[in-house]
């Protein structure tokens, strides 16, 4: 009979408790912020977008490897011994023409491990997260500063020198023999 | 004369706001008392093992984030001591404390969101936003130090990713103040008020001879009265040097073991948490978070099984190296598939409006369940 | 006032149609009103600001919403019952609708003097249980039968204790007409019958313990009559079982709501009315004090819908506050609790009143 008058009393008065807390928040300011119109500063580590500065890329494919989703794709031309492409901005001489780098940012899962092997730091992630696009194609983000044209003829280039160089040893290796064969 | 009956089958379907994730529940009815419940997983597989074979083990660690996404960090915790056993790696005291702070903190989080789901599923609309108010200020302290809110990829093999930025202390000591009173006023809105009493209390009464049977661990076991957690009975880390209390289940609103003391049990822990955090905040040395990280991750050949603390109970790695740079066999064994196993014997007898209060009160993860 | 618009219009029956239109006039703008006030309160009590964008302070939301349910697609479900499904949501609102024909909005306006005016008022609530199983049952889902059948109950239980507090009001008023009731609650805050009535006495101080636990137990049921949290089952959401608006959709839904918010004025409207002075000022007229006699009718308008506005208030209040009961635990507090108490409480006020 008491557990009966009992239940009765803590039934009103949690609900007098729970009721004087809730009435406390309804004058306490608000947490929340009028997204788009204000939005919350991010702090400096924060891991979003990624962004390549391509002229400081080496073409070395840390990145590449690094990633566990493969979202990065890499294609590199050796450069001519006669053609200067200039250092990166730590003092590296860069030897490799990039050809494509596509970044698959659909893919990416922000996971920060291209960042960390990067020689040069030209990959890092930005604060940028409002980058949403209506064609799924167009989030292939491509880096690469050659254009199409300039790509053909680095490769036209590197394969040209290859096949010198394969004449060279030819015609070495023929003059060699010659030498080698007493008359 | 007896009317020929059958036992109706109701499907909780893959899609319902009370599953916490997309998990199939099959009801079998009794007019409205429930005969058997029968779970149904595999919608959220993402074959994480095979994925760990085909990757090295740096690579592996944003794809452990994934397994418990409400709780990162321990699955990157678990992931780390299991590796670090096998190559008898030893760890800066330093990375010993900070990974002991952000457990920790992942602990209190993940427990704020159990508790405000529970409110959620049982009706009480506003202990869910408080909850997730102060879970925003912890994970602004995640976003500070690593970058990222909720997968972090923080603590890797030999160390962390990023030493704390230089104001993490004070601010963490800032919320741990602010945070204190909080968990009262939590106290008051939701766990004793005599609603959710009766909403949960002797309801999915879990005796502690079948948790220990079906092999639970965690609030759910602390929950029946059985005093076991694995960093006082199995001590990985330096949670040895911490001195904290391990709350069980005392039956005080019902029986021993039923929702409202598993639910409570998750309440105080989150106490408990921020006595641990104050005094590994007091306590941490300097150093250097990335000394003992190996240049590349090659374990010797034998396999080893890891285990940590999870909020939700024993998160284990089972790990079979063969000595090259991926691993042969990673298998992960999540406490939420175990702790689900049990719905069906906790619902007999019960009515349906209460099985959504006991699966609350397990308080799984679908990501852990199915990996 | 119906002398008034006879005389305006000229025809009895032209004078009887606008007066029983002045209530909708009302309710349906106070009806949009009070789901703007449920979506700011829940926000502020929650930390957050809610509706801030469609007018300043989100003021135009509910028209928005209105219009974009004006919009949708009428959905009937193949085999539902056509008829039943069209009529359900159109009895639910006259239900609401028709109480507030016994109710004084001041002492110039009220729909129509009945002498049985609460009696009028809890019988005609009963039409809602009619219209909540029409839509239960014309649905042709399962589950939406089960949850019109648990308000039904729900619904009808509850009324025990509002009849039997009301009766105890009524024991000490001596009529039931709702006009003399609020008249009688004259000139001061000290003559409500929350305060133990107009009469002065010894009787009076020893009624007030039992007025209050009247109130409270008529604020409860009048919960559970519109289906508020705590006792909101049939609406609930993360429950399993459907509600008895599950299949409706478009401009029907949105008269289920309409008709729920109307529902709870007419609740509130009658417990300030039958313990807290209807629409009687707390403290005096200004029109009386500055010698305007037409002000007085409209202050008293004023505090009818100040008092009405303030327990709808505290039913959103209490709605973001506490979790929800399950449906046998919501039949046990009523049949072993509230009923028990108000039988015990109608007794004690009956003899008070004998002994008076």
């Amino acid at each position: 009979m008491s557990s009966y008058f009992k239940n009765t009393w803590e039934g009103l008065y949690t609900v007098f408790v729970g009721m004087k807390i809730t009435w406390k928040h309804l004058f306490t300011p608000s947490v929340t912020i009028q997204y788009p119109n204000v939005k919350v500063p991010l702090p400096e580590r924060v891991r979003n977008r990624l962004y390549v500065n391509m002229d400081d890329c080496i073409g070395c494919d840390q990145c590449a490897r690094a990633c566990p989703v493969s979202c990065i794709e890499i294609e590199t031309v050796k450069s001519l011994p006669t053609e200067n492409l200039g250092t990166t901005s730590n003092g590296k001489k860069k030897a490799l023409w990039v050809t494509k780098f596509d970044i698959d940012i659909a893919k990416c899962c922000y996971c920060q491990l291209c960042v960390f092997p990067c020689p040069t730091e030209c990959i890092y992630m930005t604060d940028v997260y409002e980058f949403s696009e209506f064609r799924r194609s167009d989030l292939v983000y491509k880096f690469a500063t050659l254009t199409e044209a300039e790509a053909e003829e680095k490769k036209l280039n590197f394969e040209n020198l290859q096949k010198e160089k394969e004449l060279q040893k030819a015609a070495q290796a023929a003059a060699q023999n010659n030498a080698q064969q007493p008359n | 004369m007896s009317i020929k009956t059958e036992h109706m089958v109701l499907n909780m379907g893959p899609q319902h706001p009370s599953t916490h994730g997309v998990l199939r529940l099959e009801l079998e009815l009794n007019g409205e008392l429930i005969v058997n419940v029968k779970p149904h997983i595999g919608y959220l597989h993402r074959c994480f093992e095979k994925h760990a074979e085909a990757m090295t083990y740096p690579q592996i660690i944003p794809y452990t984030d994934r397994i418990d996404y409400l709780a990162s960090i321990y699955n990157n915790f678990g992931y780390a001591v299991t590796v670090e056993k096998l190559m008898g790696i030893q760890v800066p005291e330093r990375v010993e404390y900070i990974r002991v702070i952000f457990g920790e903190l992942q602990r209190i989080a993940s427990h704020l969101v159990a508790i405000g789901t529970y409110g959620l599923d049982i009706g009480a609309f506003t202990p869910f936003l408080y909850c997730f108010r102060d879970r925003e200020k912890i994970l602004s302290l995640f976003e500070m130090t690593c970058g990222a809110r909720l997968l972090y990829n923080y603590i890797w093999v030999g160390g962390l990713s990023h030493d704390i930025h230089p104001e993490f202390v004070r601010l963490t000591r800032e919320f741990l103040n602010y945070f204190r009173p909080q968990v009262e006023e939590l106290n008051q809105l939701l766990s004793y008020n005599k609603i959710f009493i009766e909403r949960t209390a002797n309801i999915g009464i879990l005796p502690a001879e079948t948790a220990i049977n079906f092999g639970m661990t965690g609030p759910n076991l602390r929950g029946s009265g059985v005093k076991f957690d694995l960093r006082r009975n199995d001590p990985y880390s330096i949670y040895d040097r911490f001195d904290f209390d391990i709350p069980v289940g005392d039956g005080r609103m019902g029986t021993v073991g039923d929702c409202w003391d598993r639910y409570f049990v998750r309440v105080l822990e989150i106490e408990q948490s921020i006595r641990i955090i104050e005094q590994a905040l007091d306590q941490i040395p300097e150093g250097d978070v990335s000394s003992a990280i190996p240049k590349r991750i090659k374990p010797p050949v034998g396999s080893v099984y890891g285990r940590v603390e999870n909020p939700r109970g024993e998160l284990g790695y089972f790990l079979i190296s063969d000595g090259g740079l991926n691993p042969f066999r990673l298998k992960v064994r999540g406490p939420s598939f175990v702790s689900l196993s049990v719905m069906g014997e906790l619902c007999k007898g019960h009515l349906i409006a209460d099985v959504i209060a006991i699966l609350g009160s397990i308080d799984i993860v679908l990501g852990e369940v199915d990996r | 006032m119906l002398e008034l618009f006879t005389e305006l219009t000229g025809d009895a029956l032209l004078g009887m149609i606008i007066n029983s239109l002045i209530p909708l006039v009302f309710v349906i703008p106070l009806a949009l009103f009070f789901v703007w006030l449920e979506r700011k309160v829940s926000a502020h009590m929650q930390d957050r600001l809610g509706p801030m964008i469609t007018g300043s302070h989100g003021w135009l939301q509910t028209f928005a919403d209105v219009l974009k349910l004006l919009q949708k697609e009428d959905i009937i479900p193949a085999d539902a019952d056509r008829k039943l499904f069209t009529i359900a949501p159109i009895l639910v609102f006259a239900g609401s609708y028709a109480a507030f024909a016994a109710i004084p909005f001041s002492s110039a306006y009220i729909g129509s003097e009945i002498d049985m005016g609460i009696f009028y008022v809890v019988a005609v609530s009963g039409l809602v249980v009619a219209g909540i199983l029409m839509a239960g049952w014309s649905s042709n889902n399962k589950y939406s039968l089960l949850g019109a059948m648990r308000s039904v109950a729900q619904i009808i239980s509850y009324e025990i204790p509002t009849v039997l507090v009301i009766l105890s009001i009524v024991v000490l008023a001596g009529t039931l007409n709702l006009l003399k009731i609020s008249e009688m609650q004259t000139a001061y805050f000290w003559n409500w019958f929350i305060f133990g009535g107009p009469e002065p006495g010894l009787i009076k101080f020893l009624l007030i313990p039992f007025m209050f636990a009247g109130f409270l137990i008529l604020y409860i049921s009048s919960l559970a009559e519109v289906n508020r949290t705590p006792f909101d089952i049939p609406e609930a959401e993360s429950e399993l079982v459907a509600g008895y608006h599950t299949e409706y959709s478009g401009m029907k839904f949105a008269m289920f709501f309409l008709s729920e918010y109307a529902n709870m004025f007419v609740v509130s409207a009658i417990v300030s009315a039958v313990f807290f002075g209807g629409y009687q000022s707390p403290f005096g007229y200004l029109g009386n004090s500055l010698g305007i006699s037409w002000l007085v009718p409209i202050e008293q308008f004023f505090w009818f819908t100040a008092k009405g506005i303030f327990f709808v208030f505290v039913q959103m209040w209490l709605r973001w506050t506490l979790p929800r009961l399950r449906v046998d635990q919501l039949m046990a507090v009523c049949w072993k609790y509230l009923i028990p108490y108000s039988f015990v409480n109608l007794i004690i006020i009956a003899f008070l009143e004998l002994y008076r």
